[in-house]
């Protein structure tokens, strides 16, 4: 039980990531983007692109290269977020066009970067590293590999990096400023594109770092992410739309779950028991745990 | 590379299997645009409706499990009609449960609902062994009207049937849609409050539309369910069984019940020719840049052609006249609100 519950905190963690960035944009672009899990899919295969193999961080299984392609990654992954909002969503953002329809084209760049994902590097899976990696003991009969336990770090150091961008900057200022009321920022003098860029460049950093530490935590394969989607919504909804904490908290509560369910379900509905979840928020409290009640 | 392109479109045989398809695919995009189209319910779930169609189906008119490999509830033995109307039953009840909580709330929502409802079926389909014979899948469907011809000419007599319930569906959309309900749905769409201040109730016109939708759906699951006669759950994975309906539809124009059906016709072209130069070809990734096509026709015509090829019919109403006869009317707002889906609906359908 400790054991699925510590499993259930890393994947917390990384549904953490790719949660926190897609809550961003959802409060900020208002709209759904459902390629969120693409991006961490191409996050991860940039990342396995750059990584070059060799020496090894402490007991962990990489060596300094996998550092490096994890921030290739991220700034690729960030810089595509900004040029596709350029090609796509600013034009339809211009034409004032319903939010319903950016995330229908948001769909459409999900189908397109999974394609191309496919198309690259096929339908098989793929490993940074291969090979078994021995699992350290904790108390409660809990193991951890060391890998884990990078995973564990980086995210829980990345949540608070965006943390204080969001509440100690400016810029984070700026963010929630025009993610309450785009209008209201924009007359207070606020440059809500700028901000725009800003957002996507957190949210897509963020999602590739999530797709790089998944694919540490299991393998990498063209799905991956789309597979994640679930989990992503559902952590967003859960805490609120546009709370990056309440994402927090969504994340840990889903992927808990996720692996808590495994003992009396089949592993097989880790997937369903995201959706579960997220229906039942929707039932009760459709404004999340931390969202206000509006009309 | 022309020649061979065409070459199969000759062949009467392969002709009426790959017009089949494109009506059964013509029912799903009439089906969506009762959601999308008309009433602006986002639903990404089409395949769960495609999904409990074909098995509802199955599970009707296939004679009970027997044998080694076949684990299945039901096997009614019960006649086609029975089984096409009994999916889209099934399926509406479907629409009514995943409607209670998300109908009342912003459009989006029910979007990632309904792709989980779809996705979260295909995992109960794969895992639950005794529920439809699970990855094995429902194999030998029956077909209707088998005996009354050999069974190579069996393709034309399906492919009237299929017709006939495009043909079916089709004016009872028109009809529904050429209603007072059916403008309520539009005025719903272009501007909930100003719908709800005129006294409509919402939630109940958008869950008969809802429902609607799902019914259709269902009917078009069955009708291929019955084509193909073996159907796993792969067969309902969101590529195959959600984007390319929504791809048709916009493609075709929402909004506009001919424009689904044309767009049926002409994605379903591009899917089936392209899907022939994948057999041919001695790369198997160029499977993908199939995919990669229609992810890049989504964006393309929302961006460059939100209207898609036909655009949606401005006036609907069947004592409104034509365009140009009579001046919109100023006094009746409701109506003011359905009229206005002409500009506006660029962006909003």
């Amino acid at each position: 039980m400790a054991e699925l519950i510590v499993v259930g905190l890393i994947v917390g963690s990384i549904i953490a990531l790719g949660a926190i960035g897609l809550t961003l944009v959802y409060g900020i672009l208002k709209f759904a983007n459902f390629a969120h899990g693409d991006l961490m899919t191409l996050g991860a295969y940039i990342a396995f692109l750059a990584f070059r193999t060799g020496g090894h961080l402490g007991p962990l299984s990489f060596g300094p290269g996998m550092i490096a392609a994890i921030l290739a990654a991220m700034a690729f992954v960030a810089v595509l977020c900004v040029v596709i909002d350029r090609l796509v969503y600013r034009p339809l953002r211009r034409r004032n066009a319903n939010l319903v329809i950016l995330a229908m084209a948001s769909l459409g760049m999900a189908i397109i970067l999974r394609s191309v994902v496919y198309l690259r590097w096929g339908p098989d899976t793929h490993f940074y590293v291969t090979g078994i990696q021995q699992a350290h003991n904790f108390p409660l009969g809990t193991k951890l590999k060391p890998d884990q336990m990078f995973i564990g770090v980086v995210a829980v150091l990345s949540v608070v990096l965006v943390y204080l961008l969001l509440y100690r900057t400016k810029l984070g200022r700026a963010m929630r400023a025009t993610a309450d009321n785009m209008d209201l920022a924009r007359v207070s003098g606020i440059d809500t594109e700028h901000v725009v860029v800003w957002t996507w460049l957190i949210g897509g950093s963020l999602a590739a770092l999530a797709g790089v530490l998944l694919g540490i935590q299991s393998h990498l394969m063209p799905e991956m992410g789309f597979d994640f989607l679930l989990p992503l919504f559902s952590a967003a909804i859960l805490g609120g739309v546009g709370s990056p904490h309440g994402a927090l908290v969504g994340a840990f509560t889903v992927g808990v779950s996720q692996e808590l369910s495994t003992e009396w379900i089949s592993p097989a509905y880790k997937p369903v028991i995201a959706f579960v979840l997220l229906f039942a928020i929707l039932l009760v409290r459709p404004q999340g745990i931390f969202g206000a009640k509006k009309q | 590379m022309i020649t061979s392109f065409f070459h199969d479109m000759i062949n009467p045989a392969y002709m009426a299997g790959f017009l089949t398809l494109v009506v059964i695919y013509g029912v799903f995009a009439v089906g969506l645009n009762v959601h999308w189209g008309y009433t602006g319910i986002f639903n990404f779930g089409v395949a769960a409706f495609f999904a409990v169609g074909a098995y509802t189906t199955a599970v009707l008119t296939k004679q009970s499990a027997s044998g080694a490999y076949q684990t299945y509830i039901g096997g009614y033995h019960l006649p086609f009609v029975v089984g096409l109307l009994g999916a889209g039953f099934v399926c509406a009840i479907l629409a009514f449960i995943i409607g209670i909580p998300t109908l009342r709330l912003r459009e989006d929502y029910l979007a990632i609902v309904t792709i989980g409802v779809a996705e979260s079926l295909r995992h109960v389909f794969v895992n639950e062994g005794w529920l439809v014979n699970g990855t094995r899948g429902m194999i030998g469907i029956p077909q209707p009207l088998h005996n009354l011809v050999d069974t190579a000419d069996y393709r034309y007599v399906y492919l009237a049937i299929a017709a006939f319930v495009l043909l079916i569906v089709y004016v009872a959309v028109e009809r529904g849609i050429r209603s007072p309900w059916g403008r309520v749905l539009r005025a719903i769409r272009e501007d909930e409050m100003t719908a709800e201040a005129s006294g409509k109730n919402i939630f109940a016109f958008k869950m008969q539309a809802f429902m609607l939708g799902a019914f259709i759906m269902g009917v078009g699951g069955a009708l291929y369910a019955h084509y193909v006669r073996a159907i796993t759950p792969d067969t309902f994975v969101p590529m195959f069984a959600t984007f390319l309906i929504w791809v048709m539809l916009i493609v075709g124009g929402s909004g506009n019940n001919k424009g689904a059906i044309l767009g049926a016709l002409v994605v379903w072209l591009i899917w089936d020719r392209t899907g022939a130069l994948v057999s041919n070809s001695q790369d198997p990734r160029i499977f993908y840049v199939r995919n990669l096509l229609i992810g890049v026709l989504i964006v393309g015509v929302i961006l460059l052609r939100p209207k898609g090829i036909l655009g949606e019919e401005k006036r609907v109403s069947v004592y409104a006249g034509k365009e140009k006869e009579r001046p919109r009317p100023v006094e009746e707002a409701p109506d003011i609100a359905s009229a206005a889906a002409t500009e506006d609906a660029v962006d909003g359908g």
